[in-house]
């Protein structure tokens, strides 16, 4: 194996000395850290700037942060009903940021912020402390109903663990999912550009070959942007059934 | 050298998660157009749980894959 297909996803510190020290550790401004900052300077500044003017025919970018706030919109609305709106600001940021990372990681060359299981398992997180704060400031103690469902008391002695198990493995599968998929497909991109460059330095009619996977990769990289934009899409819409559980508990609005 | 051959036969083994995965999708697919081509004025309102069962259905067979990445790379 020529190239190590993991070599991407190294964090790497941008300046040797320290940013600041919390507590003896040092603190860097790594190469993730720099793209968190392009990321959300970036879309906050569309986000912004396109609406600034409020146009009434509007140009392209005003439809596009408009398209994208009624979509979000639309979204919490049909997954955790009206009382859900409320916590629309923070649905839309977290569509927002894991939509860009997930785009500028699309970049060659760039850094995949939601390749790190770190910053996923911190959204994961984020959203699990909301629900449970949600959860327990709307319900009281009644919030434990949670993990109740209706059922006859000798299923209950199964069901409530297994209820409990699931809630408490949120946090793990939310972020594991956009880990795992954005790491697998930036891997299989830098695989079949491994190909490509070892077919092309063999020489003769293996050089020729060599656009066969050159004419993957492009398919895969459709394929990744697809799946960009999806991942971004279920966390966003698992973060509004998740919410949605803790406003209505089991009955159906 | 044993440590490595046996490295490299885990992550194979690992990547058999996928095979669920690829059954799931094809499920999930397959049902989504038998339903859509039974009742095509339903079909739109279902496009959120098609996508959402997909991402699920993806994510586990990922898991598996995510194993054998790390068996051969850490």
């Amino acid at each position: 194996m020529a190239l190590n297909p993991m070599e991407q996803f190294t964090v790497r510190p941008l300046f040797a000395e320290p940013v600041l020290h919390i507590a003896g550790h040092p603190i860097y401004f790594t190469n993730q850290s720099l793209l968190m900052v392009i990321v959300a300077l970036a879309a906050s500044l569309f986000l912004t700037l396109a609406v600034k003017p409020g146009r009434l025919v509007p140009t392209r970018g005003q439809s596009m942060a408009e398209l994208s706030y009624e979509f979000v919109a639309n979204m919490i609305h049909s997954a955790s009903g009206e009382d859900g709106l409320k916590f629309f600001p923070f649905v839309f940021t977290l569509f927002i940021f894991v939509l860009c990372s997930n785009f500028f990681g699309m970049v060659p060359g760039s850094f995949t912020i939601t390749s790190q299981i770190a910053v996923t398992f911190s959204l994961a997180l984020l959203v699990i402390a909301l629900v449970i704060v949600t959860g327990f400031v709307k319900h009281g103690i009644g919030f434990l109903k949670l993990f109740v469902p209706h059922a006859p008391w000798y299923l209950l002695i199964l069901l409530v663990p297994i209820e409990v198990i699931s809630f408490l493995t949120r946090p793990i599968s939310l972020s594991v999912r956009l880990f795992a998929n954005m790491l697998a497909g930036h891997t299989m991109l830098a695989v079949f550009g491994g190909f490509v460059v070892s077919l092309g330095a063999a020489g003769g009619i293996f050089t020729g070959l060599a656009i066969a996977p050159m004419l993957l990769i492009i398919a895969i990289m459709l394929l990744e942007l697809l799946v960009a934009f999806l991942q971004a899409y279920v966390f966003a819409i698992l973060t509004c059934i998740y919410l949605n559980e803790a406003l209505h508990l089991h009955d159906h609005h | 050298m044993e440590l490595a051959a046996a490295k490299m036969i885990g992550a194979g083994i690992a990547c058999i998660a996928l095979v669920g995965a690829g059954i799931g999708i094809g499920n999930v697919f397959g049902s989504y157009l038998s339903g859509a081509l039974r009742n095509p004025g339903a079909a739109a309102t279902q496009t959120t749980n098609l996508l959402l069962g997909f991402a699920l259905c993806e994510a586990t067979g990922l898991f598996g894959l995510v194993i054998a990445l790390i068996i051969l790379f850490t």
